[in-house]
């Protein structure tokens, strides 16, 4: 009976990624950001136009004091 | 007959929830591992009576690659008075370790656990963790991430245990 329960209960937990498993997320090809000194300069363009900066990953209120 | 039943499902889901809590909190000894290393097996036993600076890593983390240096010169400087630093690979291809330790060389001992199972039983839950062992086998203090921020602390706690 306790068994059986513990079973159940073991069928209830959700099976996460551990971080030793993560090798594969860390390679070239599976970034996001192929380029990241381009998207800097992308993004510097933006803001500067804005006049705003954030809501791209990056802190700020959009103050516009970068 | 089904309050029975109620009353038994209850009280073994309490009885679980007992067995799963005890395992949580074993009394932070270190648990015992055996895995391939460089050099033959690595026991932990074997390691009894030293102080150990375990530690778990891969070669695609970074934080890890960084803290090779600075455990090379941990087991310089303290092999003597009674310190092992061991590094476990956690690299699911075992290869690519090995193509990290010809680059990043490693003074320490070295393990290869492709399936994390230590790395499951000690709870590592960011890269790299590492864990300072006593010379009773004890954990003494876990750290979690890049030791970097640690690296003062963490010498100045080796020091009091190889004195212990």
């Amino acid at each position: 009976m306790l068994l059986t329960t513990l079973q159940a209960c073991a069928a209830f937990q959700t099976e996460s990624v551990k971080p030793w498993q993560k090798g594969v997320l860390t390679e070239e090809a599976m970034q996001l950001d192929a380029d990241p000194i381009e998207s800097y300069v992308d993004d510097h363009i933006y803001f500067s136009k804005e006049a705003s900066t954030g809501g791209r990953g990056i802190g700020g209120g959009g103050c516009g004091c970068n | 007959m089904l309050k029975k039943t109620a009353t038994t499902i209850v009280i073994s889901i309490l009885l679980s929830l007992f067995f799963y809590s005890s395992t949580v909190s074993s009394a932070n000894k270190a648990l015992r591992f055996q895995m391939p290393g460089t050099e033959g097996t690595v026991d932990l036993a074997n390691f009894h009576g030293k102080v150990v600076y375990l530690d778990f890593w891969a070669s695609w983390c970074i934080p890890c690659r960084k803290s090779f240096p600075w455990m090379n010169t941990l087991q310089a400087r303290y092999k003597d008075k009674g310190l092992e630093v061991i590094a476990i690979a956690l690299d699911e291809s075992p290869r690519d370790a090995i193509a990290f330790l010809e680059t990043y060389s490693a003074n320490f001992t070295i393990g290869f656990d492709r399936e994390g199972k230590s790395a499951e039983a000690y709870g590592v839950k960011v890269m790299p963790t590492s864990y300072l062992i006593d010379k009773k086998g004890f954990i003494i203090k876990t750290y979690q991430g890049s030791p970097k921020k640690y690296q003062r602390e963490i010498e100045a706690t080796i020091e009091k245990l190889v004195a212990e």
